[in-house]
């Protein structure tokens, strides 16, 4: 209930010390209705603050915790070792002899697993011969304890066993349970193994400075252009007109279709064998041969800063078209009366008006310009001179199978990210009521 | 700039201009619409644009029959404002002069209305520029948006062979029947298309249905009730939103693949919506501060409890928002891809975009490529235009994610 409680603050003025009657004090503390309140707004948050926490925070957590770990791709299947259980010699009556034999082996080629031990419940009615001398019989329970495994480890435990009549009544099957098997292997992600050696990896050379060139030019570039397309759409779509409803929608286009699909299209049609973009620039005569538009180096990251525009233009255009269409009329009649040019009319009567959505835009498309992966990823795979940090996270972690140095980058990432969400908040929270 | 503003300055001048861009207009058109050979004829269409720009300032009636005629007659000749080559037919050779010629002729009537022969104002002068610069505006902006999607439907009715001998052929032979749509019939018969399509749309559905049971109370408690920490989740909400998805992807495959939820539409299902939670929550408290606090007050004092409030009146109240905020949750989830890429190799569970992503190899024909796009697209584009009102309205109301 949003009951409207004294509000704490400074005592008026003519309520100072001075009077003889004590001041109204503003209660101390919150009244058990607000606290209701809190207790209700925290309720209904906490569903979505416990999922943001698990899928976004710990991964966060996780992230810098990785990112000093000297942890590769085939690191994250730990060693196991690992058994099977058969009954050899082909016991058909009771008193035949037959043994039960477990093969065991460590999954891993390289890796120590320590203190393996077998556990296993023998079935009933098996007499059981000579035991391994590392094994120990408890009634039916059998452990065995077998030491430590090398990489690549491999061994056979033989128990002979005389079939006796239970068995035998069983149907001659051993029973469903399969053995236990466990021991202990170093897990590189819980170990308390820490490396620089990611961060060395990542800052190392020139690379780093390269792929931090790449992010910056496309991000500038791709913002700043999706916004001036996007005001320049705006400004054709801010009057009205049969099919005004048609072109906005179309112009959306790009931004609402899937962007795998647009982007196999780009591929497609700038194929350098096979592409119409290629045929149309031949057959204009503007180039003799086919150019390899997202093979060559500086060609391939004009081209991924172009598909960003293309892509991305539809959002700028839409907010600024929304704030246009906000804006009063009669200032621009006004100024007409007062022989101001239409060019003057935008300059010093639009822009004034936009500059708060376009900087708002500006910020919020850098960011994610920044962070954006897909596009370039499948449009070139990072090839060619447009590898930016997103796409090296992926480079690392996967193509060259080292997920630290992956998550290193990730780190660098975010670290932008901070300084970039921090400077958003400071420049941006006064403006467009964000 | 002063010498520009005469009417037989800036009326052959803007005619230049636009009659290179219509020509090279014309000249894309026609190549893409029947494969044969036309290019745009620089000094051609520049005389012709000259002329009729001035034809435009001295008798503006005139320009546009002219246009046409002219066009129509100079494409036979070597000036013609689309160069057309030897193995086209003459009629659509005139035909694309005349259309250039009128094209050139009409538009730049309007553009050049208003503007005497004389000396022109600033005024008339700017005037006739925005007009130009709004009319290039219109055939650049739809060109660059249409080709791309032209391209993708018509490559895919296509075959290899067609391909590889004419890349700029898109025209159909309508001869073939449903023959067109092999490489749809193979993707559904053959790649299984059909699952992949069930399977993004349940996993966008209950997307969207995840988000909203979480966002709703959520955005209700930011947007509504006091409590200690509220400008705190705010931002943070704003913070989440603008972490980078291949951040998490990361310890997301390490999680899944050591708890075994890697290849299932159950972990996909996970992970979706707690991407798309933090838009919604803040599309929805924009939209619940705009809704008047008296009538859930009003309802309070009835003797409704809090979550009667949000059930009984705000909700209802919502609806729009709550439709512009589902379809936009539903556009994200229908094209994740970075997601579905890394979790999911197995093909019995693939989603859309995961099983376009599989189509990417050498061995598949891009025809087959391209019929998986338009299969991608064409739902989630008939969803867009069906509820265009809601969309633009939820995209604008805080998302500028993407």
């Amino acid at each position: 209930m949003t009951a409207q409680t004294p509000r704490s603050g400074p005592v008026p003025l003519g309520q100072s010390a001075e009077t003889s009657r004590p001041a109204p004090k503003p209660p101390k503390g919150r009244n058990p209705l607000e606290r209701r309140e809190a207790r209700l707004a925290w309720g209904l948050l906490l569903p979505t603050v416990a999922a943001v926490t698990l899928v976004v925070v710990l991964p966060l957590l996780a992230i810098f915790w990785i990112s000093v770990k000297p942890v590769g791709l085939a690191d994250l299947r730990p060693p196991t070792p690992v058994v099977s259980e058969d009954l050899r010699g082909r016991p058909e009556a009771v008193g035949d002899d037959a043994t039960l034999r477990y093969r065991l082996r460590n999954s891993s080629q390289d890796q120590v697993i320590t203190g393996v031990v077998l556990t296993d419940t023998l079935p009933e009615g098996l007499e059981i011969g000579d035991l391994d001398p590392r094994c120990a019989l408890d009634g039916l329970a059998l452990t065995c304890e077998l030491g430590d495994f090398e990489g690549g480890h491999r061994e056979t435990i033989e128990i002979p066993v005389t079939i006796g009549q239970g068995f035998a009544d069983a149907g001659m099957e051993l029973p469903d349970s399969p053995p236990g098997l466990t021991g202990q292997a170093p897990n590189v992600l819980t170990s308390g193994n820490f490396t620089f050696e990611n961060f060395a990896r990542v800052f190392d050379g020139s690379e780093f400075w390269g792929v931090l060139w790449v992010t910056l030019v496309y991000t500038v570039f791709g913002t700043i252009g999706a916004l001036l397309f996007g005001l320049f759409a705006a400004l054709l779509l801010d009057k009205s007109f049969r099919g005004q409803g048609v072109l906005r929608g179309l112009y959306l286009f790009p931004y609402v279709a899937p962007v795998i699909a647009v982007a196999f299209t780009w591929i497609i049609l700038f194929d350098p064998f096979s592409g119409s973009a290629n045929a149309l620039l031949i057959q204009m005569g503007v180039t003799t041969e086919a150019i390899n538009f997202f093979g060559q180096r500086p060609l391939a990251l004009i081209m991924v800063i172009l598909f960003e525009v293309w892509r991305y233009f539809p959002l700028s255009f839409l907010f600024i078209l929304a704030r246009m269409q906000s804006i009063d009329t009669d200032m621009y009649e006004a100024a007409d009366m007062d022989g101001a040019s239409p060019f003057q009319q935008f300059w010093y009567l639009s822009m004034p008006q936009l500059l708060g959505i376009l900087s708002v835009l500006f910020l919020l498309r850098f960011i994610w310009t920044f962070n954006k992966f897909d596009d370039i990823f499948l449009l070139t795979g990072g090839n060619a001179g447009t590898r930016t940090l997103t796409v090296n996270v992926y480079e690392q972690a996967f193509a060259v199978s080292n997920i630290g140095a992956g998550a290193a980058v990730a780190v660098v990432i975010f670290g932008c990210l901070l300084v970039f969400s921090f400077l958003f908040f400071r420049f941006i929270s006064q403006e467009e009521g964000l | 700039m002063s010498m520009f503003r005469h009417g037989y300055v800036a009326g052959p001048l803007l005619g230049l201009l636009w009659a290179l861009v219509i020509a090279t207009t014309t000249a894309v058109v026609f190549s893409f619409a029947t494969g044969g050979a036309y290019r745009p004829g620089g000094i051609g269409a520049g005389l012709l644009g000259a002329g009729l720009g001035t034809l435009a300032v001295a008798m503006p009636r005139l320009a546009g029959p002219v246009g046409l005629a002219l066009g129509a007659i100079l494409a036979v000749t070597p000036v013609a404002a689309v160069v057309t080559g030897p193995d086209v037919a003459l009629w659509t050779a005139l035909l694309a002069g005349g259309v250039a010629g009128a094209a050139i002729g009409w538009p730049i009537a309007a553009m050049m209305q208003g503007c005497r022969p004389g000396a022109l104002t600033r005024h008339e002068f700017e005037a006739a520029v925005i007009r130009f610069l709004t009319g290039f505006g219109y055939i650049f902006f739809t060109a660059i948006v249409a080709i791309p999607f032209y391209v993708m439907v018509m490559t895919s009715l296509k075959n290899q062979s067609e391909l590889i001998q004419n890349p700029l052929d898109f025209s159909i032979d309508l001869s073939k029947g449903w023959g067109l749509f092999r490489s749809y019939a193979e993707l559904f018969g053959q790649f299984n298309f059909g699952s992949y399509l069930w399977t993004s749309f349940l996993v966008s559905v209950l997307t969207v249905i995840i988000t909203l049971i979480f966002a709703i109370p959520g955005a209700y408690a930011v947007a509504r009730l006091r409590f200690a920490g509220r400008a705190m989740i705010s931002r943070s909400i704003l913070l989440i939103y603008m972490v980078p998805m291949i951040v998490l992807a990361l310890p997301i495959y390490i999680a899944f693949s050591m708890l075994g939820l890697r290849n299932s539409i159950f972990g996909i299902v996970m992970i979706y919506p707690v991407t798309t939670i933090p838009v919604a929550l803040y599309m929805l408290q924009g939209y619940f501060r705009g809704l008047p606090a008296e009538i859930e007050e009003a309802g309070l004092m009835d003797g409704l409890s809090r979550l009667k409030v949000i059930w009984q009146i705000t909700l209802p109240l919502s609806m729009p928002a709550l439709a512009s905020v589902s379809l936009y949750v539903f556009m994200i989830a229908w094209n994740e891809f970075l997601l579905a890429f890394m979790l999911l190799d197995d093909p019995s569970k693939f989603t859309l975009t995961r099983g376009i992503a599989a189509l990417n190899s050498s061995e598949i024909p891009r025809q087959h490529l391209m019929a998986g796009s338009v299969i991608a697209t064409v739902p989630i584009m008939a969803l867009f235009l069906g509820l265009e009102r809601f969309m633009t309205k939820g995209l604008t109301a805080g998302s500028v994610k993407g």
